[in-house]
């Protein structure tokens, strides 16, 4: 969309309700590169869909289409920073696309609590809309090149999967979210099995925390291998995951092994761009992000 | 030697239609080349292997595969939905099964905490006190603006849970 480069922001609840620093983040830097992000107000859980899509599809499609229903309201597509979220919106939109009878089951479940919904909002990611705005016109704004960082970047799941319901142009090796990365100055790092899930989705790290965290271990480990200084995310439950998984672990072994700092893209563009690193929530981390601002503020 | 033998009476046939019919319409093309298993996060960790799943599945064994916890081992990457040779929505399939097995009153604990968290609050994770503090301490509203400050959008929100049938089927069982 050029018309308009105003978004209805939804917030989701691992951003708001666990990682405010984040949502800050997102809250200065998307501005900073022309984006208006105006609030969802009443949006609810988009809803997860690990746990209450896999309980009751029709209660997961419902939930969703009143979040868009307000996007489209405020006549905005909706943008959200987290992949869980994304994923929601994108089938959902979908699965009512493809399937004119859900739609109509949806628009009267709606009708009943004061909405009319026709699925005419598309769902964006953050990052997906920052790409948009180029890596040339990122490089224009950066002040403090992240020059000598070594970033190593973790897409996710549901950014780039299922990739016939994705915007991107390549089905896998993408380089989107590296090329973002590398606008600012910093280095993308390449290290064993990047497209490997966080272990977090499917309501997997609800019940089977061990097997989560043992896949987010494995990642860790990896990027570990990479000396890399951070692991760069664009999501909030992989960065739940990340933070949680390093103090879980540490925790468990008794030592303090895993201390990768974890870092959200907007922070990470928000150093570029020359903004305080505070007001970006850098300092409100599970894990200090401490050595990776030394390096970065030199 | 004893034999883990399939009982015929174990065999659903209705239950592959049904798979079908919720959208994992390509499940009785698998060839069983095991691609799904050998992408899996989880079955490289664990005895789940999806491949079993969707054989189990395409054989009508319904209770066998709705009981088993095993279901909710997928942490829906949908890494084997992109590589499957024969194009079976493997991770859709997988999601159709649990919405079956919740039906049937399979529902691991945490998840039920969670579903009944979205029926309370709106959100499957509600703010707590020491992130309204840092929502403060960030300069942000202290409360986001989500249903978590307007009860009226939070009663929307109900309401459509009570008619969908959520509410019932997450509150109606014993607590398990």
């Amino acid at each position: 969309m050029t018309e308009t480069q105003t978004y209805s922001f939804f917030l989701g609840c691992v951003m708001p309700n666990r990682f405010p620093n984040i949502e800050k983040s997102i809250r200065i830097v998307m501005p900073e590169l022309g984006i208006v992000l105006e609030d969802l107000e009443g949006a609810s859980c988009c809803p997860a869909p690990g746990v209450i899509r896999s309980f009751d599809e029709p209660t997961w499609l419902a939930l969703a289409s009143r979040n868009l229903a307000l996007a489209e309201k405020a006549g905005h597509d909706i943008i959200t920073g987290c992949n869980g979220c994304y994923g929601t919106f994108k089938e959902a939109l979908h699965s009512v696309h493809e399937h004119p009878e859900r739609l109509k089951e949806v628009q009267k479940i709606l009708k009943d609590v004061g909405y009319k919904y026709k699925a005419t909002s598309d769902a964006k990611h953050v990052v997906e809309i920052i790409y948009e705005k180029g890596t040339e016109a990122i490089k224009a704004l950066v002040k403090r090149p992240l020059t000598g960082i070594k970033v190593a970047v973790h897409y996710g799941c549901h950014l780039l999967k299922p990739s016939k319901l994705r915007p991107w142009e390549q089905k896998q090796k993408h380089t989107f979210l590296d090329e973002i990365v590398e606008a600012t100055g910093a280095e993308s790092v390449k290290y064993k099995d990047k497209f490997t899930c966080c272990g977090a989705g499917g309501g997997v790290r609800a019940s089977n925390a061990t097997v989560s965290v043992d896949i987010a271990k494995e990642k860790l480990e990896n990027v570990q291998d990479a000396e890399a200084d951070c692991i760069l995310d664009a999501c909030s439950f992989c960065h739940l995951q990340f933070e949680a998984s390093q103090m879980q672990l540490n925790k468990e072994m008794g030592e303090h092994k895993y201390q990768i700092p974890v870092i959200y893209l907007t922070q990470l563009i928000g150093l570029a761009l020359g903004l305080d690193p505070d007001d970006l929530g850098l300092d409100k981390h599970v894990i200090s992000t401490q050595s990776f601002l030394d390096k970065v503020l030199g | 030697m004893e034999r883990d033998n399939i009982e015929t009476e174990n065999i659903d046939p209705e239950f592959v239609d049904a798979l079908v019919e919720a959208g994992a319409d390509r499940i009785r093309t698998c060839i069983q080349c095991g691609t799904c298993s050998s992408v899996c996060p989880s079955g490289r960790r664990t005895a789940f292997r999806t491949r079993e799943l969707m054989r189990k599945a395409v054989l009508g064994l319904k209770d066998e595969v709705l009981s088993s916890s095993d279901l909710w081992l997928c942490a829906t990457c949908l890494t084997c939905l992109e590589r499957c040779p024969r194009q079976i929505r493997t991770t859709d399939a997988i999601i159709i099964m649990r919405n079956m097995a919740v039906e049937e009153g399979y529902m691991l604990p945490p998840h039920r905490k969670t579903a009944k968290k979205l029926l309370q609050t709106g959100h499957a994770v509600p703010l707590d006190d020491a992130n309204q503090e840092m929502r403060k301490e960030l300069e942000m509203d202290e409360v986001p603006p989500t249903v978590h400050s307007h009860p009226d959008a939070l009663d929307e929100v109900k309401r459509i849970m009570e008619k969908t049938g959520f509410k019932k089927l997450i509150e109606e069982e014993v607590e398990g």
